[in-house]
């Protein structure tokens, strides 16, 4: 039993660090400020959703159900309410930072003419 | 009333399990400042008081399966980026574009869900939103073609009362 919930929790730890390096190699390899931020801002919140998990996991399958303590399932729900606030605020770490990059003028790079922020930058008549 | 023993239940289970403590003088020490807090600033947390509490709970209930819906869309999101990143023509693949629309939803706390939603989703992050307008920025045209409202749509019907409103005053 328990050697099953370590290989689950081994599981997801790995899987977390793949998608970290995936984000990792995309923040270098991309050619612009925006999309670095699309590596940067996805890999990033799922990597600490699964190695959270893993924690959780790996914590859940280190409880004593003989003498059982509620510290210890509580220290669980904490690692899931990390989780939570991870899910909420990761995205929004990288709007505020797409936002900023956008308002401080950085040019997206682009392939195609037409941009709307260009549009919208008119309406507003700077 | 009831709205204050909501906060202060609320603020009573995060603190115990936060404290991991249950002996006397921690509960006691909770309960005073739980109390202490809910008197001075419970109406900071929740602008609308007045929804019964069924729609809340409905609410509540297709949030939670929204989230689920969520982990399986940042999953193809990571994938899609590993897949990106370690392919050797990556930059072929990247034709990025801005890509403007205008939101239906109402509240604050939607259009934050759907921004957020945007940014997990696979090749599209929200840049900004003023008002109802929202600019996202797509990797590629694929991406870019998937933002079809289809989103939109499940986070108006898990207010259903804000699509019906949405849905009177016809397309943008």
């Amino acid at each position: 039993m328990s050697v099953l919930i370590n290989i689950i929790s081994i599981v997801l730890i790995l899987a977390g660090l793949v998608f970290f390096l995936g984000s990792v190699v995309g923040v270098v390899r991309f050619p612009d400020f925006y999309t670095r931020m699309h590596a940067a801002g996805k890999g990033d919140t799922l990597s600490s959703l699964l190695v959270i998990m893993g924690f959780a996991v790996y914590h859940l399958g280190q409880i004593h159900w003989m003498d059982f303590a509620w510290a210890d399932l509580l220290v669980v729900l904490k690692l899931l309410a990390i989780c939570a606030f991870i899910m909420l605020t990761s995205p929004t770490a990288t709007h505020a930072l797409m936002n900023a990059g956008y308002e401080d003028g950085i040019e997206p790079l682009m392939r195609k003419k037409g941009n709307a922020l260009d549009n919208e930058e008119g309406e507003k008549g700077r | 009333m009831a709205y204050k023993v909501f906060i202060f239940i609320l603020l009573m289970v995060t603190w115990v399990i936060l404290s991991g403590q249950f002996d006397a003088f921690h509960l006691v020490l909770g309960l005073i400042s739980c109390a202490l807090v809910t008197s001075m600033s419970a109406d900071l947390l929740f602008r609308e008081r007045d929804a019964p509490v069924l729609q809340r709970v409905q609410e509540g209930w297709s949030l939670a399966w929204y989230f689920l819906w969520m982990l399986w869309q940042i999953l193809l999101a990571n994938i899609a980026i590993l897949k990106l990143a370690l392919s050797p023509n990556a930059l072929q693949q990247v034709d990025p574009s801005i890509v403007h629309f205008k939101t239906k939803l109402k509240s604050n706390f939607a259009k934050f869900l759907l921004a957020n939603s945007i940014t997990l989703t696979p090749g599209t992050v929200t840049i900004k939103i003023s008002g109802d307008d929202f600019y996202v920025h797509a990797i590629n045209d694929e991406a870019a073609a998937g933002l079809n409202g289809e989103m939109e749509r499940r986070i108006a019907s898990i207010y259903r009362v804000e699509s019906a409103a949405a849905g009177g005053k016809g397309d943008c």
